[in-house]
């Protein structure tokens, strides 16, 4: 009965083009992220940093990424994992390089560098199309996971060859190394992806994000009406690379502490990704937070309930979880491509109209 | 170099205005197939200039050349009493040009406001950071345009439908949608291509009328492609006809319609 949209009536065209244009959802909005800001912080314990809620948010952020080129442009990638390297190394490079900076703007750094290397990715694009497209990216993940194996200067030189975040403070927190808090692991974590979601967000109701669709939708039309394919397709690239490096940054840095590159970003992170977009649902970005949290929980909430409980033994239950994400890829893309986030969707549409739907 | 006549006045008082878009000795090749064969004919401001002809005449590689889709072997466009150097699609709906598509061409995950205001791209500049915080310029412009929008949604009388995704609409609102996209670019020649193909008899009365009005009120300048020959007459100022490629009429209805060799390769020989 309050979840209505008769009564709220928009006087502008600023309040129509809002991203929540209800006003219970917009309450709940605001409610979900005073508590995950104000709340959250001071009760998170290690178990709960680590195994659900910062992974949650970094992979969030690299499925926003990913959706970005694959669900609003179009451009099926297979190089998220790639790029993901791109952005931890060059955070490394950056962190080793200029202990003074802080260590924000060696992540935001390290996004730009990774938008320069996925726009050098993205030129075939304007060639090639749809699984041929993807190939090329596969191309890209085995290239720069080869490479940042092989070229030592990468890893400075490191006997193990794997690179490891030193420790740096941010107004006197440890951020990155050791000796990181749960909650300041949560809160960086956190304060990128709440700000990267709503910068995907504006991108994607304006005019590049109308862009990256109209060439999604139908490229020939797109060009017909004045979209330039190259400057669309590019953008797209280098703003979803951006998105990546920044999970792929923080991954490594604050998550991780340690990396090498085939074990960390390897052609599996990849995939990974790309199954949280699809569940979660192209072209959205509730999507792409609902499919970072699915893929994320569902080893968690098995492992409680097989192992813990019903006392399996792990590697089964490791196996049940392979063999449940494979039969979702499949009902997904059969039954409702467009995801999590459609059906979200849909109830809230029957929530509307609910009790009386006629 | 360019000849302007003065303005002249259309039978019913409209003002046709001088050249604005020149064809000169157009010919356009698919490997040895000759689509288009040595053709002319200018476009004036304020016209509604119709394009006809039986099947495979080349009308559709005719407005696929104007809208800089294929470029032609020989031949020169005069566009604005320039000429106009060979360029992509893209550059030339940056000129002023705007076209629906005979088989409908929107974008069907988009609603129908964004498709519209899709239409408007060139017209919105803002930088990519303005658009990233959603601050200064890009929302100025967001709104600005979407009034534009909104005047034009009102015109086509498709407020109902604002927000529906276009994939869900019929086929003869989808006819709709489009010309209104392409209004929405403010275009100096609105090349429509096939707007009534499939339609039944109202929704071709109500495009004639939408035709007609954009025409007479905002003195928009139309090149068309059509097979209802009714509608081509009653609507069009002048009529370019064309066969295998080959323009045989060129003139105002009256004309075209008396003239032998249109009758015997399009409209029919009589019987007698």
């Amino acid at each position: 009965m309050i979840y209505r949209e008769a009564g709220d009536f928009k006087t502008s065209y600023r309040d129509d083009g809002q991203t929540f244009p209800i006003r219970l959802d917009r309450w709940s909005y605001y409610a979900a992220l005073a508590v995950a800001f104000l709340v959250v912080p001071f009760f998170i314990d290690s178990y709960w940093a680590n195994a659900v809620l910062v992974p949650f948010l970094i992979y969030a952020i690299a499925a926003i990424g990913l959706n970005i080129l694959t669900g609003y442009a179009g451009q099926v990638s297979l190089g998220t994992g790639g790029f993901m390297a791109v952005g931890a190394y060059a955070v490394y490079k950056l962190m080793t390089a200029f202990p003074g900076v802080p260590i924000f703007v060696h992540i935001l750094l390290a996004g730009l560098i990774t938008a320069v290397v996925g726009m050098l990715f993205g030129l075939p694009s304007l060639r090639i199309k749809g699984f041929y497209l993807a190939v090329a990216t596969l191309a890209a993940q085995f290239f720069l996971v080869w490479l940042f194996n092989k070229v030592p200067w990468f890893y400075n030189y490191s006997a193990s060859g794997q690179i490891t975040a030193p420790e740096r403070t941010f107004l006197g927190w440890a951020v990155t190394g050791p000796a990181t808090s749960a909650s300041a692991k949560y809160l960086t974590c956190l304060v990128f992806a709440v700000a990267l979601a709503w910068v995907a967000r504006n991108l994607t109701r304006g005019t590049v994000g109308r862009k990256w669709m109209a060439i999604r939708d139908m490229d020939i039309a797109a060009e017909i009406i004045g979209v330039n394919p190259l400057s669309a397709k590019l953008s797209a690239f280098a703003v979803s690379s951006f998105f990546v490096g920044i999970a792929g940054a923080l991954l490594f840095a604050v998550y991780l502490g340690a990396a090498e590159a085939s074990e960390a970003f390897g052609i599996n992170k990849s995939f990974l990704v790309l199954f949280m977009v699809i569940i979660g649902g192209l072209g959205s970005i509730f999507g792409s937070f609902a499919g970072a949290a699915f893929l994320v929980l569902l080893p968690v909430f098995l492992k409680n309930v097989l192992v813990a409980r019903l006392g399996w033994p792990t590697d089964l239950a490791a196996h049940l979880e392979l063999m449940i994400v494979g039969a979702l890829i499949i009902f997904f893309l059969i039954v409702e491509p467009h995801g999590l986030a459609r059906l979200w969707r849909l109830t809230k549409e029957k929530l509307r109209l609910w009790p009386f739907p006629h | 170099m360019i000849a302007t006549p003065a303005t002249e006045f259309a039978t019913d008082g409209r003002r046709i205005g001088p050249v604005l878009m020149d064809l000169r000795n157009i010919t356009l090749r698919f490997g040895g197939v000759v689509a288009i064969k040595d053709i002319s004919f200018d476009i004036r401001e304020g016209e509604i200039r119709a394009i006809i002809g039986p099947n495979g005449a080349g009308k559709s590689s005719m407005l696929n050349v104007i809208s800089g889709f294929y470029v032609p072997q020989e031949g020169e466009i005069w566009f604005e009493g320039k000429k106009r150097p060979p360029m992509k699609p893209y550059e030339v709906a940056r000129l002023g040009l705007a076209r629906t598509f005979q088989n409908i061409a929107l974008f069907d995950g988009m609603s129908v406001l964004d498709n519209i205001m899709t239409g408007r791209l060139n017209r919105m500049k803002a930088p990519l950071w303005s658009q990233a915080i959603w601050w200064g310029r890009a929302e100025r412009e967001e709104v600005e345009n979407r009034e534009q929008v909104e005047k034009i949604i009102d015109f086509l009388e498709i407020q109902n439908i604002r927000k529906t995704p276009v994939g869900r609409l019929p086929y003869g609102l989808k006819k709709r949608v489009e010309l209104a996209r392409a209004l929405a670019a403010e275009p100096r020649i609105l090349l429509l291509d096939e707007p009534m193909a499939g339609m039944n008899v109202e929704e071709k009365e109500d495009m004639c009328r939408f035709i007609l009005d954009l025409n007479d009120e905002f003195g928009t300048t139309i090149a068309l492609i059509e097979h209802d020959m009714g509608v081509v007459m009653d609507l069009s100022d002048r009529v370019v006809v064309m066969d295998y490629g080959r323009k045989i009429g060129d003139g105002t209805p009256d004309e075209v319609r008396a003239n032998p060799e249109v009758i015997s390769a399009y409209l029919g020989v009589s019987q007698e």
